[in-house]
């Protein structure tokens, strides 16, 4: 039992990274991103395959965020100049892409059968509870350190301007500020931190594949923000903490609810969070914490 | 001394022109009222002199220089500030984060002291959310913003938009007052009426071109502004 909540705990602080990511880019610069899930398969893969090669992590780990972060760099500057709902379909329509490369291009990435024996965190101590907390220490750690920096970057002039941009864009190129500039800088930051959390969770399950990385993760990170209330970092790390625990405490409802199969219990999981969602978009919109409107 | 001279001024957000060929001067303290019908290209006039207006063509002048082929954060730091029509603040930030977004002022905090000493009710609220301001308090905000920066010539898109009348009459007094810190304004106004009472000059637009210009009293007695674009004997307000 403490080895499984250990890893709903490593899975949450995973979630957590993407929130704040996303946090970063739509909480507080209302850049509307479907395609999270992209650059988070881009981290997984990129801190895989290089660690196949022999590189230590303590390199692969900083090189997904690079990677995933160069990878924002030209669909910003492709796509920030749209309005905001084709800048949505932009990115789905990437990480989409991204999902269908990593299936075709066996030579690198194994295609559907994906890569298997990526290596473990802490792999000199011996499998069980002690490295599953040890791993769980490194991403906490990643973790409190990116909260850091967003609370930073909110109280920053960087971070005025990025909430300025969200506020209104014209008033802000009215005092002679480019907002496509900023934007870019903050969609590579967040795509950034999404590749760190795929490179952890590349090194977490050790073994992935294409089909890990749908558009539902987005969505999922996206059920967390709003829950747990936008523009807010607090409102980012509740949000997680809360989708996570409601989905994997919901496996156990099939214990007490007869007659509902594996499958059958897995969808009714999905259609409850999206009827949370929509109870909290009508009911409280502001989310658990109360977003940037709230002071 | 002239500080903008726009010649020929074209252009529009697509291949349609709005702008027909403007030609219009504006001397240092003065205040300019831009007025016209809906559709007569006023606001489309105060996007292209700050460089918010995707296709133009002519010259806009400031102190002799053509500033056109500049981009807009450029043209604001040769002193031109901009009021844009209604949403015009950073509702989610403080009024002092209102304040403090614009960067590269020389003495930053000073100058933020000494508009708040010009705007004492946004002083007394600095930590207020700018959301929860009235109309006439979020004019004030944009106005302090839009001075932050010194400027020299500010370009004010339908300042008493969105207005209930009782802070119309506030708005138009606070720019009467801006000749007197060395700002000179070019004002885009539907209220042409109580505008061009604290203009020195004024200048009619019809289907993108100057229809008429002259001294503001000139213009409010003009028989033909006030037929056709002014409103004769409306009240306004």
């Amino acid at each position: 039992m403490d080895a499984y909540l250990a890893a709903i705990a490593i899975i949450a602080l995973i979630y957590m990274l993407l929130s704040l990511g996303l946090t970063l880019q739509y909480g507080l610069t209302g850049l509307i991103n479907f395609g999270h899930v992209g650059f988070f398969a881009i981290g997984a893969y990129t801190s895989a395959l290089l660690s196949l090669q022999g590189l230590p992590l303590a390199l692969t780990i900083p090189a997904a965020a690079v990677t995933a972060g160069l990878a924002a760099w030209p669909i910003g500057l492709i796509s920030l100049r749209l309005r905001d709902d084709y800048f949505a379909i932009v990115t789905l329509g990437f990480s989409e892409t991204v999902r269908l490369v990593i299936t075709s291009e066996k030579w690198l990435t194994n295609g559907v059968q994906g890569i298997p024996g990526i290596p473990r965190l802490f792999e000199t101590i011996s499998v069980g509870i002690g490295a599953q907390l040890a791993v769980m220490g490194v991403i906490l750690a990643v973790t409190l350190v990116a909260i850091y920096a967003m609370r930073r970057i909110v109280a920053s002039p960087f971070g005025r301007v990025i909430e300025a941009i969200r506020d209104n864009e014209e008033a802000l190129q009215a005092l002679g500020k480019d907002p496509a500039g900023f934007k870019i800088q903050v969609l590579i930051l967040g795509s950034a931190l999404a590749g760190i959390a795929g490179a952890f969770y590349a090194h977490y399950i050790t073994y992935i594949v294409p089909d890990q990385f749908i558009p539902l993760v987005t969505f999922y990170v996206w059920m967390a923000i709003i829950i747990g209330g936008v523009g807010r970092v607090s409102g980012a790390i509740v949000g997680t903490g809360l989708l996570m625990l409601f989905l994997e405490g919901s496996r156990f409802l099939r214990d007490i609810v007869p007659g509902v199969s594996e499958v059958e219990m897995a969808s009714l999981r999905i259609g409850v969070v999206g009827l949370l969602l929509v109870l909290f978009t009508i009911y409280r919109p502001q989310g658990l914490m109360g977003d940037f409107t709230k002071r | 001394m002239t500080i903008l001279a726009i010649d020929n001024l074209r252009g529009g957000y697509s291949e349609v022109d709005i702008l027909n060929g403007i030609d219009l001067s504006l001397s240092e303290g003065e205040i300019l009222t831009v007025a016209g019908t809906n559709g007569a290209g006023k606001s489309t006039l105060a996007k292209a002199i700050v460089g918010l207006l995707p296709r133009v063509s002519g010259a806009v002048r400031i102190d002799g220089r053509d500033i056109l082929g500049l981009p807009a954060e450029d043209r604001i730091g040769l002193g031109i500030g901009y009021v844009p029509q209604v949403a015009n603040i950073f509702p989610s930030l403080s009024i002092l984060e209102n304040l403090q977004v614009v960067q590269g002022v020389k003495d930053h905090k000073a100058r933020i002291a000494e508009l708040f000493a010009l705007f004492p009710l946004l002083g007394e609220r600095r930590r207020t959310r700018a959301g929860s301001l009235s109309g006439g308090e979020r004019q004030q905000l944009a106005f302090a913003r839009a001075l932050m920066p010194r400027p020299k010539l500010m370009i004010l898109d339908e300042p008493t938009a969105a207005l209930s009348p009782a802070r119309v009459a506030d708005v138009f007094s606070l720019i009467a007052r801006l000749p007197s810190l060395g700002v000179t304004v070019l004002m885009v106004e539907q209220r042409a009426r109580q505008a061009l009472a604290i203009s020195d000059r004024g200048c009619i637009l019809d289907g993108g071109k100057v229809a008429l210009e002259g001294a503001a009293t000139t213009l409010l007695a003009d028989e033909r502004a006030a037929e056709l674009y002014l409103g004769r004997g409306r009240t306004e307000g």
